[in-house]
């Protein structure tokens, strides 16, 4: 029975292979201290390269590294292998375009011409409605797609978190869908239901959204913790039992619109609004600084506070956690609900922001599984998770604007969101087709393939 | 097997004491045979409540008083219960289990069709039937799908994206060909190219796989609704009206009552659908292929010392899953309605949970999609009737009967050992 121990190891070893995770507890521990007396450096810190190994210059780190696989290039390159790809999607669903590639051989320039305007324009419009529109001749024209970025940046920054903060204790919260659902319900109603004075009324919706997220990340938590069921599987089931129970609520009496027939609820309260950034003509609100405030939180639970020392133990290797004194199972039950409060947060965004302020059947759209996408992208650091629900936020409002502009149907960013995370997951697929110098690339920390 | 079990994490310690899992679960069915009893007893209505062996009220039936009916099931499912306290041998636990939750399904029902509006008092049970076996039918595939990943230790969450994109290429080649055939075969390539993509990138790239699941079921629902958007709904007389396969009426068999109406007056899919079963469950469990994807699933290092090739028969199975889900996608637009976005609709996710409900068997996966497809008829049929039950907590079933099993609630389920790690030549 000595046989199974090497292929175990070598498993173990594979994910994790760069050699860092018996360097982290140690630079931790001594983190931890300095923290005590020391917050302000902590912001400084939160970069977790930065601070934990020292390093030559960065000027010069950069040049070595421009083309090596390091996490940066990868990034970049997977985003451009993305967009190659949606393009190549672009042009064979263009009847028109795709006619001209009959006789290519005939006349190459129509085809080339063809293609180029089709898919230069598409994503001229996704940059011009996400970052910047040089036809824009009023402020508020000017500012719009950054505002329209941010928009969809901040929910997406809470369920990344979510999953990012699971993974790092060795949990994978599929979840995230299931307590934003749960979250934007609570927050709805809270919201229309209880008359309560402006500020208060807010605070309180926003405190809904995250119990509700909190108690439906507690109930795979406990699960897990005290049966050993896998989280995977359970947070995929409470997924859809959410979904069934707010469609099952939205026609309740009470909650459904009375003047309407169709499955949508009573409205938000404005006392209980996030306040918009920039004036009534845009639509960015404050939940994007709750989000810098979640991300700050949550890499300062992380890299700074015991639990998430405890946390981080426990994902690295939870025998060992337990070996040194720690409840792996308390830590499972708190990952959870810390999760579930984050994604519950981000679903009470999508009624208490400006998206919507009414509950749909399908009001939280996706964020939740954009969330695992965000925090894989973000190699599941907290201001990798905020840098990487930009990127997605800016594809999303940048769809919109190709949608109605060039007609190229918002799906598309869907696949180019896949396709990001696709390649930056197979780092060594990367670096194959582009041939890049070996570095050490951050492998994605996500040591979870222990199987159900 | 038993050194296995050690190096997982947070195994709940075996039930101990007195709590053992035959006592749970009987204080279990003692408090559902109560509640059916006294609640179901009291609201069912003393109509007659038919359940006719047709489509329609009319024909032979089984009839009941309603509340008679509603009180002796539930009482059923108290014996039940109180047999299981009564500390009977262990392969009592089984029959007493399925005795008890089907007396509290049929007691439910009998308070159910009781209480219908008046002139509603009956069940079709020819509907009900076929009804289960049709809305079971994508969850049949796409479970045995799971089943040849999971049993050579590929994890396949991408079920999901398997059936939608073999519905989408079964739709649009199916179209563009007139054939059904050719976009039957145009289905299960779809479905294999998402498993290919697991595969490629679970084996040779050793991404964690739930992950490369998640993102390719996120992948396959863009591109799909991506080309429906641009080809389809532009020109849907070009891209989106595949021809159907016809029902096929086996004689003889297809006279059966009940059973024959459903069973043998199906499409192809159908028949399909079982016949796959029984293949996979005798090459699983009595071909040397079985017993080196069972191996490798189990435990790959001594499979490879016997010279088996264990990526290269992951490979095989993973892609092979793609082509049996693809098919399943095909049921739908090859039989039933044409292309719509998302319309798989979270069926590969119950089909996930039929797979581990139904414990990694290709028979306990078909039991699994049967039970579920028979919830989600009841659902419809309780609508239809004006039940007080929202179809959505009927919905909700299939999930939560999953989290109780997983939870070790109604029985260990043990994934094969070596399901969702990579495999390392070393």
């Amino acid at each position: 029975m000595t046989n199974p121990n090497p292929e175990p190891d070598s498993s173990a070893a594979g994910p994790a292979g760069t050699g860092s995770p018996d360097k982290a507890p140690a630079s931790e521990e001594q983190a931890t201290e300095t923290a005590i007396g020391n917050t302000e450096r902590a912001e400084a810190a939160t970069t977790p390269s930065a601070a934990q190994e020292p390093r030559p210059t960065l000027g010069r780190l950069f040049l070595e590294n421009l083309w090596a696989a390091n996490t940066f290039t990868v990034t970049l390159l997977s985003l451009v292998l993305a967009m190659i790809v949606g393009a190549v999607l672009m042009i064979v669903s263009d009847p028109d375009v795709l006619a001209t590639y009959a006789y290519i051989t005939a006349r190459p320039s129509d085809a080339i011409n063809g293609s180029w305007t089709l898919v230069s324009e598409a994503y001229a419009n996704l940059f011009k409605g996400s970052v910047f529109d040089p036809g824009a001749t009023t402020l508020n024209a000017a500012l719009s797609p950054i505002s329209e970025t941010l928009t969809y940046t901040a929910p997406l920054v809470f369920t990344g978190l979510s999953v990012a903060l699971a993974f790092r204790g060795g949990l994978f919260n599929i979840g995230a869908q299931g307590q934003a659902t749960m979250g934007v319900i609570l927050a709805a109603l809270a919201g229309f239901l209880l008359p309560l004075p402006p500020g208060l009324h807010l605070l309180v919706a926003v405190l809904a959204g995250a119990l509700g997220g909190a108690v439906w990340g507690f109930i795979p938590g406990i699960l897990k913790a005290r049966t050993g069921a896998h989280e995977v599987i359970n947070t995929i089931m409470l997924n859809y039992i959410s979904v069934y129970f707010l469609t099952w609520l939205i026609v309740q009496n009470g909650v459904q619109d009375p003047n309407r027939t169709d499955a949508i609820s009573r409205s938000v309260d404005a006392s209980a609004q996030l306040p918009r950034l920039f004036g009534d003509g845009l639509r960015a609100h404050v939940g994007i600084i709750l989000a810098v405030l979640a991300t700050w939180a949550v890499a300062w639970l992380l890299n700074r506070s015991t639990l998430g020392f405890e946390l981080r133990a426990v994902g690295a290797n939870p025998d060992a956690a337990r070996t040194a004194g720690m409840s792996v199972t308390r830590t499972y039950v708190l990952i959870m609900v810390f999760a579930g409060a984050l994604a519950g947060l981000g679903g009470s965004q999508m009624v208490l922001g400006t998206t919507a302020a009414a509950l749909t059947p399908l009001v939280i759209a996706q964020i939740g599984f954009d969330g695992i996408l965000v925090a894989l992208l973000g190699r599941v650091k907290p201001w990798g998770v905020a840098l990487a629900a930009l990127l997605f936020g800016a594809l999303q409002a940048g769809g919109n604007r190709m949608q109605s502009y060039s007609g190229i149907s918002l799906e598309l960013v869907t696949v180019l969101q896949a396709l990001i995370v696709i390649f930056i997951a197979a780092p060594a697929l990367v670096k194959a087709i582009f041939q890049l110098r070996a570095a050490r690339a951050a492998r994605l920390q996500t040591s979870l393939a222990k199987g159900w | 097997m038993s050194t296995t079990a050690v190096p997982d994490v947070a195994v709940a310690p075996v039930d101990e004491g007195f709590w053992t899992r035959t006592r749970k679960v009987g204080v279990v069915l003692l408090a559902l045979g109560l509640l059916a009893t006294v609640l179901f007893g009291a609201l069912a209505t003393g109509e007659q409540a038919r359940f006719t062996l047709s489509e329609d009220a009319a024909g032979a039936a089984l009839e009941v008083n309603g509340t008679v009916g509603a009180i002796v099931f539930g009482l059923i499912t108290l014996a039940a219960g109180g047999a299981m306290l009564a500390r009977l041998p262990k392969r009592w636990f089984m029959p007493l289990l399925a005795v008890g939750l089907v007396a509290f399904v049929l007691s439910f029902l009998c308070w159910q069709v009781s209480a219908a509006p008046a002139g509603q008092n009956f069940m079709p049970l020819v509907n009900i039937v076929r009804g289960t076996f049709l809305l079971a039918l994508p969850l049949i595939f796409g479970s045995l799908a799971g089943v040849l990943c999971e049993r050579s230790g590929v994890v396949n969450v991408a079920i999901e994206g398997q059936l939608l994109m073999g519905a989408f290429s079964g739709a649009l080649f199916g179209s563009i060909s007139g054939s059904v055939w050719v976009g039957l075969l145009a289905a299960a390539i779809g479905g294999s190219f998402i498993s290919l993509l697991l595969a490629v990138f679970s084996i040779r790239y050793l991404v964690d796989q739930v992950v490369m699941g998640i993102v390719l079921n996120l992948l396959a629902l863009g591109i799909t609704g991506f080309l429906y958007e641009r080809l389809m709904q532009t020109d849907p007389t070009r891209y989106n009206s595949a021809p159907r396969f016809s029902n096929w009426e086996i004689p003889l068999l297809s006279d059966i009552p009940v059973l024959g109406p459903a069973l043998f007056r199906g499409n192809i899919f159908l028949y399909l659908a079982l016949l796959l079963v029984l293949v996979i469950h005798i090459a699983l469990f009595r071909t040397r292929w079985g017993l080196r994807t069972r191996s490798v699933g189990e435990h790959p290092t001594a499979a490879d010392t016997l010279g088996v090739k264990v990526l290269g028969l992951r490979y095989r199975n993973v892609i092979m899953a793609g082509a049996v889900a693809g098919i399943g996608g095909a049921s739908y637009t090859l039989a039933l309605f044409s292309f719509t976005k998302n319309m798989i609709g979270g069926k590969g996710f119950i089909a996930l949970a039929a797979l581990i409900f139904g414990r990694w068997s290709p028979t306990g996966a078909l039991l699994a999609a049967l039970f579920f497809g028979f919830a989600d008829q009841l659902a419809t049929y309780l609508g239809a009737i004006n039940s007080i039950i929202p179809g959505q907590f009927l919905a909700m079933l299939p999930y939560l009967a999953t989290i109780l099993a997983v939870a070790g609630l109604v029985g260990r389920v043990r994934a094969p050992a070596a399901d969702g790690k990579p495999y390392i030549k070393g």
